[in-house]
């Protein structure tokens, strides 16, 4: 397996989506090529990071407009 | 509730679904005292959202979806020119073992990744958002946005490496 074709299968192996046989030759490529074992660990800490993304990357403006819209829901509640 | 502001920012239609997604919320409010977990409570308010964004899509609109996704399927993810003629790394991906998590998690980091998936087509923003960001199983991703298991896994391989791509410029 190529390099080229490698990059291609990661989602599928880290999603657990490759059939024994490719996984096995995945393997076998990431154990001796750095440059795909990187790629590789790189993947998997930026889905890790991901799972980190907090409320306050939230643009101002869109949590303003949450908030604006939280204001106008409660008044019309507390109308007729 | 950082998925139903991601879904209003993508939109472009703040008014109106940040309204659904407040009403949702708070309708929804005593179901999640004690009963749900929190996850699922949030997940629930955006497939809602999900779906209410589907309902006004055009079949013209699906049908272009689909056919992104065919040709989506082998267009490569990585720059071609990272490779050489033998299909192997010309420049190997850095590790980022010694990128610490301090980086990695610091607010600028974060920053460029959400200005990443921003930057994402809608159909695999909303994929990378479920999936990784909720954090839903793919099964569950696939059935919230109505797509097959295979369209879930073709735009969360395309999302994931554009997202990728662009921290690996921002941590060069």
């Amino acid at each position: 397996m190529k390099c080229r074709e490698m990059v291609e299968l990661m989602t599928d192996y880290l999603e657990g989506n490759l059939a024994a046989s490719e996984r096995t030759r995945f393997e076998e490529h990431i154990a001796g090529c750095d440059g795909c074992r990187a790629y590789l660990e790189q993947m998997r800490k930026m889905v890790g990071v991901l799972g980190r993304l907090t409320d306050d990357q939230i643009p101002p403006a869109v949590r303003d407009q949450l908030l604006d819209a939280f204001r106008d829901w409660k008044r019309r509640a507390a109308g007729p | 509730m950082r998925l139903a502001m991601a879904y209003v920012h993508d939109r472009e239609l703040a008014e109106d679904v940040v309204q659904e997604a407040w009403l949702t919320m708070i309708r929804t409010l005593e179901r999640f005292e004690g009963r749900s977990s929190l996850k699922t409570w949030i997940s629930g308010i955006v497939i809602n959202l999900a779906r209410a964004r589907r309902r006004k899509e055009s079949r013209v609109v699906a049908l272009t979806t689909f056919l992104g996704d065919f040709a989506g399927r082998r267009r490569p993810t990585v720059d071609p020119a990272r490779f050489g003629a033998d299909g192997a790394w010309l420049e190997k991906p850095r590790s980022w073992d010694n990128v610490p998590e301090s980086t990695l998690l610091a607010k600028e980091t974060m920053a460029t990744i959400r200005s990443a998936i921003d930057d994402l087509p809608a159909k695999h923003r909303e994929v990378i958002l479920l999936r990784d960001v909720a954090q839903l199983d793919a099964a569950e991703v696939a059935r919230t946005l109505g797509i097959s298991a295979e369209n879930q896994r073709v735009r969360l391989h395309r999302a994931r490496a554009t997202v990728r791509r662009k921290l690996e410029e921002y941590l060069a």
